[in-house]
């Protein structure tokens, strides 16, 4: 009567018209020791599909609160440097008189200024040529090694005989 | 959403991913890295789990779709992904060897079903999930599922009663 049962369900297992609750009669019964010798060769089938339900994942998954930076105050932050910068930027000249004109009020004596100060420019810019003069000694150095070409010659002869 | 919750949502579930990734993919290295990437991409997406009407189904679709791609960047790669658990089996007895060789036999016969079929047969037979809950994860129709179970099912007991009276007949 059961095994009569059993192989109707069977049947209906292999056409995938089971409900869940039916096939879990199945594998309760192939589960058990009393299975008919001719549908033995079912029973790998639902103790495998048993075993494999008791695998278990053992691996653990790293969850990291992902800290996402806010790019948003980088720029809020600049903006505010920006602004910091401009206001207490200290001004190179004071007024725009000073930047057209200069400080000096006399003419003349701005006059002596300058040209006290293009003199010394002028006593530097000698300084510099004069130590230029020590290139004729280089010109004398070089003409000397015109020499080396009567070693060349002798060389020469030496190695004919 | 904090961990916690997280993992109250995921714990139910994450060894179902895992068996999945491992139907399809067989190694159990590959799988728990599957599983692993799953449920990050899951923690990642955290903002949208409660859009989702069933987060099981959507993540047994995602492991799908997941070893699907792993499986066809190996391909392309021209590797093959060989099985290699190397297990330490400490009752190794002669007994023990006999009854897990016809369940092995099982797992060999499923490995060699076509994609479609592995997933289903997953999906029904070891993780009992409803018809309309597989035809929705794998994006089938319902009768499309019973036809693939139908075939996966036979195929099975057929290779199963062939090896089972292997020299008897």
């Amino acid at each position: 009567m059961v095994l009569n049962n059993i192989e109707k369900l069977l049947k209906k297992y292999e056409n995938g018209e089971t409900s869940l609750k039916e096939e879990q009669v199945l594998k309760n019964y192939f589960s058990s020791d009393t299975v008919a010798p001719h549908l033995e060769s079912y029973k790998p089938m639902f103790e495998y599909f048993l075993v494999s339900q008791q695998e278990q994942f053992t691996k653990d998954v790293p969850l990291k609160t992902k800290r996402l930076f806010n790019y948003k105050w980088i720029s809020v932050a600049a903006v505010v440097v920006l602004m910091l910068a401009v206001y207490f930027k200290k001004p190179v000249v004071n007024s725009y008189e000073e930047y057209a004109y200069g400080t000096y009020n006399e003419p003349e004596e701005a006059l002596n200024e300058v040209s006290r100060s293009l003199a010394m420019i002028s006593q530097n810019f000698n300084k510099g040529a004069s130590t230029v003069g020590y290139l004729n000694e280089v010109n004398k150095g070089t003409s000397t090694i015109g020499y080396l070409s009567e070693i060349d010659k002798t060389t020469s002869i030496i190695f004919k005989k | 959403m904090t961990q916690t919750e997280f993992l109250n949502i995921v714990m139910p579930f994450k060894d179902k991913v895992f068996r999945l990734a491992k139907r399809l993919l067989v190694s159990t290295e590959e799988a728990e890295d599957a599983t692993q990437e799953v449920l990050l991409k899951l923690w990642n997406n955290k903002k949208k789990i409660q859009e989702y009407n069933n987060v099981e189904a959507f993540s047994m679709t995602m492991t799908k779709n997941f070893c699907f791609d792993k499986l066809k960047s190996k391909q392309s790669q021209n590797l093959k992904i060989v099985h290699s658990n190397y297990e330490d089996k400490q009752t190794s007895l002669q007994k023990q060897v006999e009854l897990n060789d016809s369940v092995d036999w099982v797992s060999k016969i499923i490995e060699d079903l076509p994609e479609q079929q592995k997933l289903i047969i997953q999906l029904r037979d070891i993780e009992e999930y409803e018809y309309d809950e597989i035809a929705k994860m794998l994006d089938m129709k319902n009768t499309a599922v019973r036809v693939n179970l139908s075939r996966a099912r036979k195929t099975i007991r057929e290779k199963l009663t062939s090896t089972h009276s292997y020299g008897i007949k």
